[in-house]
């Protein structure tokens, strides 16, 4: 489990892991919708991370705690 | 032009490695990169924030200095204590050049070295009493501190003193904020950590000192983070900026003050120059804050406009006008520069080997001066560097992460380079060796090199560098004695 943190870009969400300083873009996220957000989400660079489905958050960026499923650190 | 091709740059990587053992090669190879504009990442191609390798010359820095150095230390009315054995406090007492106006002594301190100075029997008792004497002590006779901050060295963390316990009992004591900063050297694998503490801790004690309290906004501030104000730099950004119709509430953290880092989650934008060192609180303050961030480049003409123009972007009509007519105001005197420059340094070529932001960032001002940087490399930079690198460099330059001493020569040897800019750790052997050099960390001594008055400083420095005609008369010692060898051997 790591503290992620989603920031919004024009091209989309950004993937931001404080602890290693990886910054991605996010290609895909499993659900996107203000009721469910979150679930699988994939990078840029080939990383899946998973986000425990929940409410959209009010506003962005925001911190979350993922779980690394696949790929590079 | 003489650049390499690919081909041989990959050619002189290789050759330079060759002298590692097998499992030294391995790792060094990871971080030595041949630039290819095309690549969106620099993941696959470059191994960056890794431990050095025993055994080879690093230039890196620790954590300490990453935090007491180039965070904390710039802050004017605050007095940093480098808790610890008292020589990492007396080599980092402003060494960087971080000017600041005040009295140092009366209401700065940045000059002066405040430190514990642990003996053994700090050691074998702890130093936790010395620490809080000396902070009573610190206020006593110099009442107008705004406030402390306590700078771990090595030992703190080794022997388990309860540096965060006396800050908050001390704090109460005299009323002003004491932080307890954990940067032990030994922290991290290179100075780069310490910034991301040294954030971390003016996340938790300082930014929202201030939350809730009355603050008479306008829709134009913004604050300048990551200048640390070498040579005056900042306040030659700054007088830009507060041209164009803006106003600086913040300098972090050169010339700036406690005062001003408190209300800094006021301003409507975070103008970021230094990435590495400041991206931690820019990112904590969007979250927190809602306010955005803005990389920005204020080195050399073009890319200080293109940097005008984004930071107008997020305001209104007065600030674009305001942004316009500021570029319009310096072009015909930095034309004059470059038509003065231009023609003594074009076509020259430029090694590069820093930390921070400028290995990237001041590639512009050199091209504005036509010339051409073919290598670059930061000493602690990570990935997402490298990522905004690839694409400032040109195609098949050679990039190189946390280089060793061996590397530098052997590249250098090869390509030749016309100019090179690097630490002082480098500079005496690149000089023995008949290279003009610029130690880049802190401007050899001159600057500012920001902003436009900036550049006309960098441009005729990079001149009376390139141009001295000493460099021809000097022979590097060794190549002395080899010649002398054979002259008897014959």
């Amino acid at each position: 489990m790591a503290n992620i943190m989603i920031r919004k870009s024009d091209k989309g969400y950004v993937f931001y892991l404080p602890k290693r300083d990886i910054e991605d873009s996010i290609t895909s996220m499993e659900f996107d919708t203000p009721e469910k957000w979150g679930g699988e989400i994939k990078l840029g660079n080939g990383g899946v991370y998973f986000i425990e489905p929940q409410a959209a958050p009010a506003r962005l960026p925001y911190s979350v705690r993922a779980r690394r499923v696949d790929g590079v650190e | 032009m003489a650049a390499l091709t690919r081909e041989e740059t990959q050619a002189l990587i290789e050759e330079v490695l060759e002298v590692y053992p097998e499992k030294a090669k391995k790792d060094r190879a990871k971080h030595l990169m041949v630039n290819d504009k095309e690549l969106e990442s620099s993941k696959k191609c470059i191994t960056s924030n890794r431990k050095s390798l025993p055994g080879v010359m690093t230039m890196r820095g620790c954590a300490y200095a990453g935090s007491k150095g180039v965070v904390w230390g710039p802050i004017k009315d605050m007095i940093s204590i480098s808790h610890g054995p008292i020589g990492c406090g007396q080599y980092a007492r402003g060494g960087r050049r971080n000017y600041y106006v005040g009295t140092t002594g009366v209401d700065t301190f940045c000059e002066m070295n405040f430190t514990s100075d642990f003996q053994e029997k700090d050691i074998v008792f702890g130093g936790d009493k010395k620490l809080a004497k000396l902070i009573g002590e610190i206020e006593m006779l110099f009442p107008l501190n705004k406030g402390i901050s306590i700078q771990s060295e090595c030992p703190i963390g080794l022997i388990g003193d309860d540096i965060e316990a006396v800050a908050k009992k001390t704090a109460a004591e005299i009323g002003k904020p004491v932080v307890p900063v954990r940067c032990e050297g030994f922290r991290g694998v290179s100075q780069s950590l310490g910034h991301h503490i040294a954030n971390d801790s003016v996340r938790d004690w300082i930014l929202s000192n201030r939350d809730n309290q009355p603050f008479e906004k306008t829709p134009y501030d913004v604050a300048i983070l990551g200048d640390y104000n070498i040579g005056g730099d900042a306040w030659s950004s700054r007088i830009l900026l507060e041209e164009m119709g803006l106003r600086v509430v913040a300098q972090w953290s050169g010339d700036g003050t406690l005062a001003e880092m408190e209300n800094t989650p006021n301003v409507k934008l975070n103008l970021l120059h230094c990435y590495r060192s400041m991206n931690y609180i820019s990112r904590h303050m969007e979250e927190k804050y809602g306010i955005p961030w803005l990389e920005y480049n204020f080195f050399g003409p073009t890319k200080i406009a293109e940097s005008l123009r984004a930071i107008a972007a997020h305001f209104d009509e007065h600030i674009k006008e305001g942004a316009e007519r500021v570029i319009e105001k310096y072009t015909a005197p930095m034309n004059e520069i470059i038509a003065k420059f231009k023609p003594r340094l074009q076509g020259k070529k430029v090694m590069l080997y820093v930390g921070g932001l400028r290995p990237r960032h001041v590639i512009g001002a050199y091209e504005d001066l036509g010339m051409e940087v073919i290598g670059t490399g930061y000493e602690f930079a990570h990935n997402d560097d490298y990522d905004r690198t690839i694409k400032d460099m040109g195609d098949a330059t050679l990039i190189f992460d946390d280089a060793t001493g061996h590397e530098l020569d052997e590249f250098v040897k090869v390509m030749k380079p016309d100019l090179i800019g690097s630490g002082i750790k480098e500079k005496y052997v690149f000089h023995k060796m008949g290279f003009p050099f610029r130690q880049m960390h802190s401007w050899d001594y001159s600057g500012p090199y920001h902003g436009y008055d900036g550049f006309a400083v960098f441009a005729k420095d990079m001149d009376l560098t390139l141009n001295n005609p000493c460099w021809k008369m000097i022979k590097a010692p060794w190549d002395k004695q080899e010649a002398e060898a054979e002259k008897k051997a014959a």
